[in-house]
């Protein structure tokens, strides 16, 4: 195929200034928080990153990080299949309402998810007699988190689910197979990328953040504390270098995982395309 | 009583069984919507509720005097400041590098299209971080800011930096693969006939993306009046001055003043039901469009 000559207009400037613009607001400034680090020696850096009360704040925020994206997995499959398979009223309006998370400021669901969960909140006041404790403790971060990743996995997974054919599903049903079993061989094979790529954006997304979190976690250190948290405490302690050793060890594994979303991106669209 | 002919009775009898085939049972499916409803209003409903009856608790007057408090209103005006100048920076960045990413061919675009959405994998308080180590006393040009008395950590122009730095993604994010779809056809139709550059960018591209570019505009508004991790580590926390309407309701809850706190939560509550409203509007309006092409062209 003979490749014929962009004739378009505008190629310097506009990638001129996306460069300039980007190197402005991200790269430079983030490569300030590379350079930093540097002050320190290894050892510091790595004394730093590897204390107590830092490796507890991992613990906390990459577990419930992960439970969190686990639930948002279940949840989500559950969420994006039955607004496209199903017929009820409110739909639409539910549908629209998922987003929520995205469009609620994370202060506002931070106090609203305190006041519902704490002992004497609507929901807390029913857990606490059965011994459940939400608000203050780890398990209020992992209803934060929930709450924060609630639409990666509808809106990754909804969208494949639309356009599967349902002949697959016929021929499967025609050959024999119980409706388990579609959905455990046809369905589930047919959606697994999207619900991967779902699953590592809520993850990746509740790793990072703050706002929710500092309202119902209580904030006890080694107990409650996320990294985030301990970035901000340094800061305020006028330690720069130790609040930028543990953000450098943050941004190291959010950009592992943005490559890995973007991989998995690439492996699901090269599959669809396969299929179609 | 009547009699089905066979072929009545076989195509009615395949019908029920291709519907069962490729659907569940109605226990199944109640149970599934139940769970999907349960989980959602666990999660969703009831703290959403609950911002409006914990923002009304003490009484509609306790509400309206939360509201028009002074530092209230200097919260919501620097709120709608920061606004103002992020979403139209971060317009004008996504239509530019939509354009040179969507018409055009070059070697690294891939990892330029990586590079964009590093703001969305930074968490928000590195993001406030990065320009305290830059802006900051002792920051890269912190003795030259001081020398020249200009204040940017602590002041407005640092709360506007983290939140173009937050929201930077969103715009370009819905163009890009928007102008990717529509080709360049048309815009190389228009040269042809004799317009401009710009004019083809305001008369061609914009017009085939305006709802998607409104998309971009609605989600970028909705994360720029909200954000709290970057731009509570740069404001400061100066009441009346630097202080956003979020930060202004961590203040009033950090002070055990809840019902204020909620009044205030309460605004950027119904912000964000308005983003869903509109959000859904120009979803709907895009689907439309794209089915009457679809139409159009069948």
């Amino acid at each position: 195929m003979a490749k014929h000559k962009n004739i378009l207009p505008g190629f310097n400037l506009s990638l001129g200034y996306t460069i300039f613009y980007l190197s402005l607001i991200v790269l430079i400034p983030l490569s300030a928080a590379f350079i930093k680090t540097t002050e320190l020696s290894l050892h510091e850096f790595w004394a730093v990153v590897t204390a107590p009360r830092v490796l507890a704040s991992y613990k906390l925020t990459f577990g419930a990080s992960l439970i969190a994206a686990l639930i948002n997995g279940v949840f989500g499959l559950l969420t994006a299949w039955v607004l496209v398979r199903y017929q009820f009223t409110g739909k639409k309006i539910i549908d629209a309402l998922v987003d929520l998370p995205f469009a609620l400021p994370t202060a506002v669901a931070g106090i609203a998810l305190t006041a519902v969960y704490s002992s004497n909140g609507w929901i807390g006041a029913w857990l606490e007699p059965h011994g459940i404790k939400v608000a203050f403790t780890p398990l209020g971060v992992v209803i934060a988190l929930t709450f924060i990743g609630l639409p990666f996995v509808v809106r990754t997974v909804q969208p494949v689910l639309e356009d599967l054919e349902a002949e697959t599903e016929e021929a499967a049903a025609s050959l024999g197979a119980n409706r388990w079993q579609t959905f455990y061989k046809i369905i589930l094979p047919a959606i697994w990328p999207a619900l991967l790529t779902g699953f590592a954006l809520s993850f990746a997304r509740a790793i990072g953040e703050y706002g929710s979190v500092i309202f119902i976690a209580g904030n006890m250190p080694m107990v409650s504390e996320i990294t985030p948290l301990i970035i901000i405490t340094k800061l305020e302690q006028y330690d720069y270098a130790g609040a930028t050793a543990v953000a450098v060890v943050m941004l190291v594994i959010s950009f592992l995982l943005l490559f890995a979303i973007n991989g998995l991106q690439w492996w699901f669209s090269r599959r669809t395309n396969a299929v179609s | 009583m009547s009699i089905k002919t066979p072929t009545q009775y076989s195509s009615y009898h395949t019908k029920v069984a291709r519907s069962r085939a490729i659907s569940e049972p109605v226990w199944v499916r109640w149970l599934l919507v139940a769970l999907m409803l349960a989980f959602l209003t666990l999660f969703l409903i009831v703290p959403l509720v609950a911002v409006f009856t914990e923002a009304l608790r003490k009484g509609f007057d306790t509400y309206i005097t939360a509201l028009i408090d002074p530092d209230a209103l200097s919260s919501i005006k620097l709120t709608l400041i920061a606004a103002a100048i992020a979403v139209p920076l971060n317009l004008v960045f996504g239509v530019a590098a939509a354009w040179a990413i969507a018409k055009f061919e070059f070697r690294g675009k891939s990892i330029l299209i990586t590079l964009i959405d590093l703001p969305f994998a930074v968490s928000p308080v590195i993001a406030g971080l990065i320009y305290v180590l830059i802006f900051g006393l002792q920051g890269w040009v912190g003795s030259l800011l001081i020398d020249n008395d200009i204040k940017v950590i602590f002041a407005i122009p640092g709360i506007v930096l983290a939140t173009v730095f937050v929201t930077f993604p969103f715009v370009a994010r819905e163009l890009i693969p928007l102008m990717q779809a529509q080709g360049k056809d048309e815009e190389e139709a228009g040269l042809v006939l004799g317009a401009s550059g710009w004019q083809i960018l305001w008369r061609i591209t914009l017009p085939n993306v305006k709802w998607g570019l409104l998309y971009g505009v609605i989600l970028t508004n909705a994360r720029a009046m909200g954000e709290f991790g970057a731009v509570s580590v740069v404001s400061g926390h100066i009441r009346g001055m630097t202080n956003t309407v979020p930060l202004h309701v961590e203040i009033l809850y950090n002070e055990y003043n809840y019902a204020a706190a909620f009044a205030v939560a309460s605004l950027l509550a119904i912000l964000a039901l308005v983003t869903l409203v509109l959000k859904s509007l120009v979803e709907w309006q895009s689907a439309r469009i794209a089915g009457e092409q679809e139409q159009a062209l069948s």
